[in-house]
């Protein structure tokens, strides 16, 4: 390219020098992760107005609104127990099978709709993505940040269901908190990935239904955990004790129960939850942020 | 220098687009097997079609200028557009913008189930305004859009609208905000006349704070009021390029053969 001729009478430059002398860049170039967190960060009003319009919107034509916030999860745990309480008694060994059922439900259903909703993060909001610019992941967030708020309230009604089913309120309960804030981290990276890869393969929704169902066989909810230990050994009973889900799970039922068999010592399963939450929870977040100039495209 | 003041916000250099569309026109290949195949030994499948949309296009905007995109149906004229707001990859050459350019186009929607109220909340939001911000140009976006002029329109939720009014809405939210660049696709052609006028001062004020405004329109007159330059694409290439006068003249005089 003869630049350097055309350059020193100053007005005819290459468009690629122009625009790199004023700045500009091509459409669709790829903040750094901390330039990109930042971004995000100032955009957290945003995630959250668009958190609560969701949610009001979802529930906003049905009468009974927010009341639906508590009775799906009650609805949810009382199908299950007369099922498999009830009619099937599958409480084999297990002193409070009702709470140990629910608390199983509840915690798997938190997983379960971050990933149903996660995977329409971006393909359902398409319009809003085209017309305007802000970080893409406020989407995922905000969808993370509604399934949290749900699992809060249904939390709440887990602990009613746990006292009444005859458990004491210990220290243990504390644990809850933590608990709490490291399956929320796994579930927003859980979202983010959903999200990303939702947004790419759109037939992957159709399989969702069938891959949670696998997952939460493998996640001791309907039955102890102990049976595992009993049907599987070496390597299988590893990978299925090491399933992040079966690990959160039985760490609530630490929390929540008296006396209660676990898959292994509560300090091996604080540490792989915690290395889970890591691995999820910032995986997914690079693997959406990796992504981030290609939604809303084609 | 003269040239100082000329600041570049969009250059286009070459820039090639090609989307692929899956059609379902050849037969037997829709079928479960065919796709089955095509999934397993990841062959390109045969029913998709290569649209070259835009072919090599250089043009350079400046800051404060309005510039209309004229062309006949399919002639690339929203394929670039949506190019230029980074939602369309460059098959070959590239185009720089300074910012993030901001698409409005017709079929942009933001939350047709809440009420318009708060998809102007949420809108404004969304372009990083503050919420003390928010709060304060709510009211005046809502009034700018006239949504309220039939009613209390403002509460009631964005599917109820007619398509003008959502256009309306929504071209009132985008351009509560100083851009950069703005693209407009068609999104003013549903207003009504008063609109309309509403709508082409608020342009010129956009330009005159330094933006820089394309606007793609089949109504010759709003481009006319609107854009002092034109760019007329033909099957994805430049016809012609400069002052709105000119080009409007050879661009009539070619619709009319």
């Amino acid at each position: 390219m003869p630049e350097t001729a055309v350059a020193e009478t100053g007005t005819e430059l290459s468009p690629k020098e122009l625009a790199r002398r004023h700045g500009l860049t091509a459409s669709g170039r790829l903040p750094s992760l901390p330039e990109y967190t930042r971004q995000l960060l100032s955009y957290r009003h945003f995630i959250q107005s668009h958190a609560s319009a969701k949610m009001s919107s979802s529930l906003g034509s049905t009468k009974l609104g927010t009341v639906w916030q508590v009775l799906t999860p009650i609805i949810n745990a009382a199908v299950y127990y007369l099922i498999f309480g009830v009619i099937i008694g599958t409480s084999k060994g297990i002193e409070n099978f009702p709470a140990y059922l629910c608390i199983g439900v509840f915690v798997f259903q938190f997983s379960q709709s971050i990933v149903q909703s996660g995977i329409n993060a971006i393909t359902g909001n398409l319009g809003l993505i085209r017309a305007l610019h802000f970080p893409r992941a406020s989407l995922p967030l905000s969808t993370a940040l509604v399934e949290i708020r749900n699992f809060v309230v249904a939390l709440v009604v887990l602990m009613g269901i746990v006292l009444i089913t005859g458990e004491p309120i210990t220290a243990q309960w504390i644990l809850l908190l933590p608990l709490l804030a490291l399956q929320s981290f796994f579930n927003t990276g859980l979202a983010m990935f959903m999200a990303r890869y939702g947004s790419k393969n759109r037939d992957i929704k159709q399989l969702i239904p069938f891959i949670m169902r696998f997952w939460m066989y493998g996640s001791a909810v309907l039955y102890p955990v102990t049976l595992f230990e009993d049907k599987l050994d070496g390597w299988q009973l590893a990978l299925v004790e090491a399933n992040p889900l079966l690990i959160f799970i039985e760490l609530y039922r630490h929390a929540l129960l008296e006396n209660v068999t676990l898959a292994g010592a509560p300090t091996v399963l604080w540490l792989e939850a915690l290395a889970w939450s890591l691995v999820v929870g910032i995986g997914g977040y690079v693997y959406f942020w990796r992504g981030e100039k290609g939604y809303g495209r084609g | 220098m003269a040239e100082n003041e000329r600041i570049p916000t969009v250059v286009a250099d070459n820039a090639h687009i090609i989307y692929k569309v899956h059609s379902s026109a050849s037969p037997g290949s829709g079928s479960p097997l065919a796709s089955f195949k095509r999934m397993v030994t990841s062959a390109k499948a045969s029913n998709v079609v290569e649209v070259h949309a835009v072919k090599g296009v250089s043009f350079t905007a400046y800051r404060g200028e309005a510039i209309g995109l004229i062309g006949s149906n399919g002639s690339g004229k929203s394929t670039l557009l949506r190019a230029v707001a980074g939602l369309l990859p460059c098959a070959r050459g590239a185009i720089y913008a300074a910012g993030q350019p901001s698409l409005l186009g017709v079929n942009a929607a933001l939350m047709n189930e809440l009420p318009g109220a708060r998809n102007v909340e949420l809108g404004c939001l969304a372009m990083g305004m503050s919420p003390a911000e928010v709060k304060e140009k709510k009211d005046g976006i809502i009034e700018f859009s006239g949504i309220n002029e039939r009613g209390d329109f403002a509460s009631l939720p964005m599917r109820t609208y007619s398509s003008g009014m959502a256009a309306r809405l929504k071209f009132s939210i985008a351009a509560a905000k100083q851009h950069d660049v703005l693209l407009i696709d068609e999104a003013l052609a549903t207003g009504d006349a008063k609109f309309r006028r509403r709508s082409e001062a608020r342009v010129r004020e956009l330009r005159a704070d330094a933006g820089t405004v394309f606007l793609v329109s089949h109504s010759e007159q709003s481009i006319r009021d609107t854009c002092d330059r034109s760019i007329w694409l033909e099957s994805g290439e430049i016809r012609a390029d400069g002052p709105t006068d000119e080009v409007m003249r050879e661009y009539e005089a070619y619709m009319r053969k």
